[in-house]
């Protein structure tokens, strides 16, 4: 065993462990950066105990200490402790929902003496392991309805627990496992799903009341129907690769769209969204009794996405004006750019485009940033540190750390793809989707692209246990790639 | 056991990363470089410039008496965001307001109606113009009311309580202002009327700046960068004044209970001694809390005593005119100092007449100025107008028009008071316009005599005198001497000729002369003075208006005055007295004894002028 402790850092992807550790330097540095005080003109003692840049230096000499230990525990190791890990951590998270200390109005930090810790964040970990242990099993096949319930399963439970937290933008750090499963097998009408859901919403939400000139009635009621004909025909071409059908749908939609069009403006005026659901009619009657004719079962998958399209279509209103909260609606509307409301909730995504444009190409200087200090940007060391980046260090500063980033999340993925069994994989991609959506949730809120979600940067937000939480996860995974080729 | 069958999907995946890199390092490029909003954005959250209001100019007379000077008044303001647990009622009780007053106060500032400026952060004016001693009982429980600033500014303070139209009043710029000229912001203070308006630019000083560092919540963090940035406020420049202020008070109260005004000018510099346009108000009413209310007041007053009658008044010149008349009939060849014209109780020609009152005739020009004689002046435009070298009487009569504009008549003369009017000088398309082509010297014949279209402002007839005593030139009249540290404007400086020569003035200062020791004038014959002097009666629809016009001494003269009192009747029952009593008190310093009680019993008469609007 000696023996082999010793060799763990020759096979260990060191890469990896040298983009890490640049992303906890310029982390730690940010964190310095965006807690300074602007007032204080001397020399600041970054590691104080006192300042947040001394706790957050502690807590990544605990996190130091951690990996190395679980870089000594060999990948069969965490194979078949997994469920134990896995049970262990719900369970905890389930007692945090009723021991919790009430942050903020998240019910997620539990207090042992004078720090506190976020279970949330190592659940994050136990559950990536669960799940590739699941998927990596001999017998695991997605295809198999009862392994893929099973599998999202795993991804729900922490979920949901979460949600109990009151932590809902953490739950949705879990979607990001639905891309192991699809990397795993599962069938991509998923994702294209969730992604057509989100355009539908966003094009329906936000032209709902631009009228079309001319025309009365509204770009958020036409635009949608145009999208569904081009996606199902486009599923029909590239999916389905029914050329007959594609060739017969395309002019019959093309053709009558635009004329319809041509007519409504330059003719008589009427209705087109008549002449828009007899064609959506006719494409899903035309597709059912291809499917009939041709016994072929992806026309019908493509009837049912229109018709659920345009379900969903309907429903997003009804979601809009009568199921969301007062707040999420606002910021909905503040970011589609329907609300401009600079002082409640679009503020801090306006103060923190200030403070990153205001940076210019080259930025204001380490410890030189007058938004952050002066804190224009809430929670400027934590979910808006990015900010005190693009602030200090400007275009070329915050470029590099995206480009850090993307490289450091590319390289898990590469070592994901050369594990030779699919557990390793699994976790890899867990690993890399967890990143990668933090990301770009994180980095889209702050740019203001994205809602206003109160995740963490890894590595770079304040905070002891998010960074634990990170690097248990990584040190995890480099130690199941450095073992690859032990356990055949 | 490895499955690969998925493999190629990590392309996908890896380029859905790339997609979202593509994107964001985009929307970076969009924040950081392409666009500079941001960057100044960031500096106005960050960057509280406070402005360091400078102090505005003082004003002084000739001899170096202040006359208009700065009291430092106080500004209440407010952060919304900022107050807490403030007893309004303690508040209100301190600025000697109700609670009404209050509560309409705190609506008007948040209303984005009237102050588009509105934020939860930012300084927000309460109240204005606090004077001092409300300030100090504000200052000493200021501490009770948390949220609540004084801001240091300066209001005006006149020591003399005179000449309100002269120096004119400062106001609350407008959005009109804001939008013409950069330097001003909502608050500031820019002179709106009088000297205050027309000097602006020197008075009003350079406003300064200190940066300082706000955080979020409009908390000044302190200096920024030692103040390095900031500008110091730069304190406006002293003018002095060519104002007598002694002469200006003793004008105000010889024109109280009339209508009128008086003029003095130093003929050798064009500088104007006195300006009296009468009614007149303390200018202090025009500053404070209750500028506003007086300011409606005034303007409401039927007898219009905002209005510097002394340039924005036409009145007829009536006789005072002869003296411009006779220069020019003698430089045109029409007369020569012996050519004498029947007076038979008047001009008259085929059916026409004009009267004149009883005096020897016939009467050549030094007789004529000195008993106003109307015919001789009818005689002398009648026989201009046929003398053929002109070639006409359209001709004739815009050379007449020629003469009468380079004396500075007809066209504002450019004084440094804004508001000035032109009065009227007719030329022959006017009459031709009226009366076709058929008019001749008669149809017009009342011009010789300053009546009919001929209208002037006070300060004309008072130039017409400085050009007289000047013998044909003329400074452009103005009231302020000196800026520090800066120079008037050189139109001040230069001098303009008329169109007659020195010799003809001679001619018409002798009969001026004569009017005073034999004339109509005789009350204006101070022993030892030699002033020269010149009656008007001017006809109107109401009673005459008494005008006089006169200067002196003869020779080497220091001072020419105009007096003009509406309806005040013959020019020898206001004009003449008055003008006497003004160069009396110029030349000699004060009033002897008897004109002391002259001077009373002028301030006591009234002239009634009914109810209607003037």
């Amino acid at each position: 065993m000696e023996r082999k402790s010793d060799n763990i850092f020759k096979r260990v992807d060191w890469p990896t462990i040298i983009l890490f550790a640049m992303l906890a330097i310029m982390g730690w540095l940010a964190i310095c950066g965006s807690t300074h005080s602007y007032i204080d003109s001397g020399f600041a003692d970054f590691f104080n105990q006192g300042e947040r840049s001394g706790k957050q230096a502690m807590w990544m000499g605990v996190s130091l200490l951690c990996s190395l230990i679980l870089l000594c525990i060999p990948k069969l190791t965490y194979r078949n402790l997994s469920i134990i890990v896995f049970a262990a951590t719900m369970l905890l998270g389930i007692l945090t929902i009723f021991i919790a200390d009430d942050t903020k109005g998240s019910g997620s930090w539990i207090s042992f003496g004078s720090f506190k810790i976020q279970p949330a964040e190592f659940m994050k970990s136990a559950t990536a392991l669960m799940l590739a242990a699941f998927i990596g099993k001999r017998e695991f096949k997605m295809s198999n309805n009862s392994d893929f319930l099973k599998a999202v399963g795993i991804i729900l439970l922490p979920m949901l627990i979460i949600i109990a937290q009151k932590e809902t933008g953490s739950a949705l750090v879990y979607l990001a496992l639905f891309l192991v499963l699809y990397r795993e097998g599962m069938t991509g009408i998923f994702l294209l799903t969730g992604i057509s859901a989100i355009v539908y919403f966003v094009v329906g939400i936000k032209f709902d009341s631009t009228i079309m000139e001319k025309l009365s009635i509204s770009i958020g009621q036409y635009a949608p129907t145009v999208i569904i004909q081009i996606i199902s025909i486009s599923l029909v071409k590239f999916w389905c690769k029914d050329s007959r059908t594609f060739i017969t749908l395309l002019a019959t939609n093309a053709s009558f769209t635009l004329l319809s069009y041509w007519v409504a403006i330059y003719l008589v005026e009427f209705n087109i969204m008549i002449t828009q659901y007899l064609l959506l009619a006719f494409d899903v009657i035309y597709l059912l009794l291809q499917t009939r004719l041709q016994k072929e079962k992806k026309n019908l998958w493509v009837a049912l996405y229109i018709v659920g399209a345009i379900a969903f279509n309907y429903s997003c209103s009804y979601v809009m004006q009568n199921v969301l909260q007062p707040h999420q609606k606002i910021r909905i509307e503040v970011l589609l750019g329907l609300k401009e409301d600079l002082s409640g909730a679009g503020y801090n995504v306006h103060q923190s485009k200030i403070a990153i444009g205001s940076g210019g190409v080259f930025g204001k200087g380490f410890l030189n940033g007058t938004q952050t200090k002066l804190k224009y940007v809430p929670e400027q060391d934590t979910d808006f540190i990015f900010c005190t980046i693009g602030e200090e260090q400007g275009f070329a500063g915050s470029a590099f750390v995206l480009t850090m980033f993307v490289i450091f999340i590319l390289r898990i993925i590469h070592l994901a793809e050369r594990q030779d069994d699919r557990f390793g994989r699994a976790y890899g991609y867990a690993v890399a989707s967890i990143f990668f959506l933090h990301f770009t949730i994180n980095v889209g809120m702050v740019l203001g692209l994205v809602p206003v979600i109160g995740i963490p940067l890894p590595f770079f937000s304040y905070g002891g246990s998010s960074f634990l939480g990170f690097s248990i996860l990584l040190f995890i995974f480099l130690r199941i790639d450095a073992d690859r080729s032990v356990n055949k | 056991m490895k499955d690969n069958s998925y493999e190629s999907r990590k392309y996908i995946l890896s380029g859905v990363i790339l997609l979202v890199f593509i994107t964001y390092l985009s929307q970076l490029y969009t924040l950081q470089i392409n666009s500079d909003d941001y960057k100044s954005k960031a500096d106005s959250n960050a960057f509280y410039k406070k402005t360091l209001y400078p102090s505005r100019g003082q004003m002084y007379d000739r001899n170096g008496e202040l006359l208009v000077y700065n009291k430092p008044a106080y500004d209440i303001t407010f952060i919304p965001r900022e107050i807490k647990g403030v007893d309004t009622l303690e508040l209100c009780n301190t600025l000697g307001i109700s609670i009404e007053e209050f509560t309409q106060r705190m609506e008007r500032v948040k209303n984005r109606k009237y102050n588009p400026g509105y934020s939860q952060y930012t300084e927000q004016v309460f109240m204005t113009q606090i004077p001092m001693e409300e300030f100090a009982v504000f200052q000493e429980k200021n501490f009770l009311f948390k949220g609540f600033y004084i801001r240091k500014r300066y209001i005006r303070q006149y020591n003399h309580g005179v000449a309100g139209v002269l120096f004119g009043d400062v106001g609350e710029v407008s959005q009109r202002h804001i939008d013409k000229d950069s330097y001003y912001q909502q608050g500031d203070y820019i002179g709106t009327q009088g000297l205050e308006a027309s000097y602006e630019k020197q008075l009003r000083g350079e406003k300064g700046t200190e940066v300082l560092l706000r955080d979020a919540h409009g908390r000044i963090q302190g200096k920024y960068n030692n103040g390095t940035f900031d500008t110091p406020a730069v304190r406006g420049k002293n003018l002095t004044l060519s104002l007598d202020i002694e002469l200006q008070m003793l004008g105000e109260r010889l024109l109280q209970n009339k209508i009128g005004s008086i003029v003095a000018i130093e003929p050798e510099t064009g500088e104007i001694l006195c300006m009296v346009s009468s009614p007149s108000y303390d200018p202090a009413l025009l500053t404070g809390r209750d500028r506003g209310k007086n300011h409606k007041e005034l303007s409401k007053d039927k007898n219009k005593p905002l209005l510097n009658r002394a340039i924005m008044g036409t009145y007829p010149p009536g006789s005072t005119f002869k003296t411009s008349q006779a220069a020019m009939f003698l430089e045109e060849g029409v007369v020569t100092p012996q050519t004498a014209f029947p007076c038979s109780m008047g001009f008259v020609f085929n059916k026409f007449r004009l009267g004149c009152h009883a005096h020897s005739s016939p009467t050549a020009l030094k007789e004529a100025i000195a008993t106003s004689c109307n015919a001789y002046f009818c005689w002398g435009l009648h026989r201009m107008f046929s003398m053929s070298k002109y070639g006409g009487t359209k001709a004739a009569m815009n050379k007449w028009r020629d003469y009468m504009v380079s004396m500075g008549f007809g066209y504002t003369l450019g004084v440094d008071l804004p508001g000035e009017v032109r009065g009227m000088i007719p030329n022959a398309e006017y009459y031709t316009r009226h009366y076709g082509n058929y008019w001749r010297a008669v149809t017009v014949i009342s011009i010789s005599i300053g009546q009919g279209e001929v209208t002037l402002t006070p300060l004309q007839i008072a130039n017409l005198g400085a050009t007289i005593a000047n013998r044909g030139r003329y400074i452009i009249p103005h009231i302020v001497k000196e800026v520090e540290n800066d120079t008037i404007a050189s139109k001040y400086l230069t001098p303009k000729s008329t169109m007659v020569s020195p010799s003809s003035y001679e001619e018409v200062i002798k009969g001026m002369r004569h009017a005073v020791i034999g004339g109509t004038c005789r009350a204006a014959n101070i022993p030892g003075l030699e002033v020269c002097g010149k009656t008007g009666t001017a006809e109107n629809k109401g009673n005459d208006h008494s005008v006089f016009l006169g200067f002196a001494p003869m020779n080497n003269p220091k001072i020419a005055v105009s007096v003009y009192v509406e309806n005040g009747g013959f020019g020898a029952e206001y004009g003449v007295p008055i003008g006497a009593l003004m160069i009396e008190k110029y030349l000699n310093g004060n009033l002897s004894e008897e004109s002391e009680k002259k001077a009373e019993s002028i301030c006591n008469k009234k002239i009634y002028y009914g109810k209607e609007e003037r």
